[in-house]
């Protein structure tokens, strides 16, 4: 599998970061080794085998609806870097 | 009476003796912190004001204290929520971040009586080998300051080691208690996945991440499991289940007990020193009398690759909150919101995080998620029936903890696939959800501390720590202390 410049700037996008140049050099190749290592599980025949994302069967975990506070408002937006009192603010996002 | 050599539970039975006090206790964790951490680097935030009021509060409960642990001075790793407390996760852009809420851990733990000290520096968001990636700078091996403490909760192994308080919380996504306890001299215990609360841990693999302590010796890792384990309604992914008391099940009794020695764990790539010491610990439990049988484990090769694959991924995933809006820090000079989230993104992250994240987004992204990430798990599935069968054969498994002693500093930064490999006999158990311990078991011609590692079936965390605690009554590794820089 060959990493491209084209394919980083492709998922740096989707991971909403930007690399510099020399970033950018230096992660392609390093993704290339690490990708054509990766590539070593092909050596390994898993036809028919199930992928497992969790390996205890906990499905549809429920609890009684029950009314409890909810966390206090200034609280969760003190930790902002620009809360309002009320709200985070962003900047506008439509026009 | 050397304070700061007693296993936490010593130190808790002093207490409630009379013979000290709590805040004498958490002095003595704080002298070590002023003269020892400036060169280790073991702390982010010490809490030296907070911990002082707080043990002189407990000190008026003692005599109906329930806890053997009670007023015994701790510390915490900096990716679990304490309220009011700055939490980093050793990034910089979680900036001064002070969670409104506490972990479910820290909450059980502060009802037991327990003392933080503060938080302890890591590899930023967990991911490394060496806690060398923190914002805050490398924290230095305390058996050779030339050395990295291994990752990521190395600032948690080097502050039990170096007596700067008498057990630390961690956690383990991929090794991460696991390998520093190695590094360090001390035992540490990744937990069964589920049977320890993640509510407050903040993710980064969720799938694979699991809390568990950091200790001088097996008997104090069962105490604090014994305060940790138990089903959560904050954590979807807790496990009910019948608990047993695991520090009153120590014996020492491991007779009958079926020791595995998986022979694909001790091929090519393991120094010699390190599977010497530890081949020396299955002669140890023979000596007790248990039996030791060699055993196929025809997947490590696969081990590396999946685990990267699928933690990455659940990274990318899970590292999508951190955008400069919610919490902690936010760039500068941005032209709309996207802008906003790729400056913040871009500037808040360091080199291995991003790594991760692309990474991650690489093996989700359309066209290649079959090769890639349902490949893993399908490999995981594949490791998962490995350990099944080797758990037909045996009661545990014995396996060094990783290939060689602690690292220079700097050697891993310049060749992360040569990091990544470093965890080959720790990231399998995370992905099968097994319970693993790490204990000293020698120390090389360097003098730096080895490890031992021992994984069972799940929920068999009573037998790993009976195992282990036989073994440390018949060695002295677990007691012995470094004197990196200690001034004194």
């Amino acid at each position: 599998m060959k990493i491209t410049t084209e394919l980083v700037d492709y998922i740096s996008e989707l991971s909403r970061l930007e690399l510099e140049a020399g970033e950018k050099r230096d992660m392609t190749a390093e993704l290339e080794r690490i990708v054509a290592y990766m590539d070593v599980l092909n050596q390994l025949d898993t036809t028919g085998v199930e992928p497992m994302s969790h390996v205890f069967p906990v499905k549809n975990v429920l609890r009684e609806d029950e009314v409890v506070p909810s966390q206090d408002r200034s609280e969760l937006l003190a930790g902002s870097p620009a809360p309002d009192g009320e709200a985070f603010l962003v900047p506008k996002a439509v026009e | 009476m050397k304070l700061r050599e007693l296993t936490a539970l010593e130190l808790g039975a002093a207490i409630q003796k009379g013979e000290v006090s709590i805040k004498e206790a958490a002095q003595a964790a704080l002298d070590a912190v002023a003269a020892r951490d400036g060169a280790l680097n073991a702390f982010i935030t010490v809490t030296a004001e907070r911990a002082l009021s707080r043990a002189e509060q407990l000190q008026a409960g003692v005599k109906d204290a329930q806890s053997p642990l009670y007023g015994v001075p701790m510390a915490i790793k900096d990716n679990i929520c304490t309220r009011g407390v700055r939490t980093s996760c050793a990034s910089k852009i979680l900036g001064d971040f002070a969670p409104p809420y506490d972990a479910t851990v820290v909450d059980k733990l502060a009802k037991t009586g327990a003392v933080s000290l503060g938080k302890l520096n890591m590899d930023e968001f967990a991911m490394g080998s060496t806690s060398e990636t923190s914002f805050y700078g490398p924290v230095k091996n305390p058996w050779d300051l030339e050395r990295v403490p291994g990752g990521s909760s190395g600032g948690a192994a080097a502050a039990v080691a170096a007596g700067m308080g008498w057990y630390a919380i961690g956690s383990d996504t991929g090794g991460s208690i696991r390998q520093p306890a190695s590094y360090c001299g001390v035992t540490g215990m990744k937990p069964t996945y589920g049977t320890v609360s993640r509510y407050g841990l903040i993710a980064y693999a969720s799938s694979l991440d699991q809390i568990g302590p950091l200790c001088r010796d097996a008997a104090d890792c069962a105490a604090i499991l014994d305060v940790l384990q138990g089903k959560d309604a904050k954590d979807g992914t807790s496990l009910d289940g019948q608990y047993s008391h695991l520090l009153s099940g120590l014996t020492g009794d491991v007779r009958g007990l079926k020791i595995g020695l998986p022979v694909d764990c001790y091929g090519d790539g393991l120094n010699g020193e390190v599977r010497s010491a530890v081949l020396a610990v299955a002669d140890a439990l023979k000596s007790r009398g248990a039996e030791v049988v060699e055993l196929a484990f025809p997947v490590m090769e696969y081990v590396v690759p999946a685990y990267y694959i699928i933690a990455a991924a659940e990274a990318s995933s899970n590292l999508s909150r951190f955008d400069g809006v919610k919490y902690g820090w936010r760039a500068e000079g941005y032209e709309g919101l996207a802008d906003l989230y790729r400056k913040t993104r871009t500037q808040g992250f360091g080199s291995e995080v991003k790594r991760r994240i692309l990474l991650g987004t690489f093996v989700l992204s359309s066209g290649y998620y079959d090769a890639y990430y349902k490949k893993a798990l399908q490999v995981k599935a594949v490791i998962k029936g490995a350990f099944d069968k080797a758990f037909q054969q045996c009661d545990m498994l014995l396996t060094p903890v990783a290939p060689t002693t602690a690292p220079r500093l700097g050697e891993s930064l310049s060749d992360p696939l040569q990091m990544y490999l470093s965890d080959v006999y720790t990231v399998s158990v995370n992905l099968a959800g097994l319970p693993g311990l790490s204990m000293p078991c020698g120390f090389d011609s360097k003098g730096l501390p080895i490890g031992a590692q021992l994984i069972g079936p799940h929920f068999g965390e009573g037998v790993l720590l009976s195992a282990a605690h036989a073994f440390q009554l018949d060695t002295d590794y677990h007691k012995r202390t470094p004197k990196g820089g200690d001034l004194a």
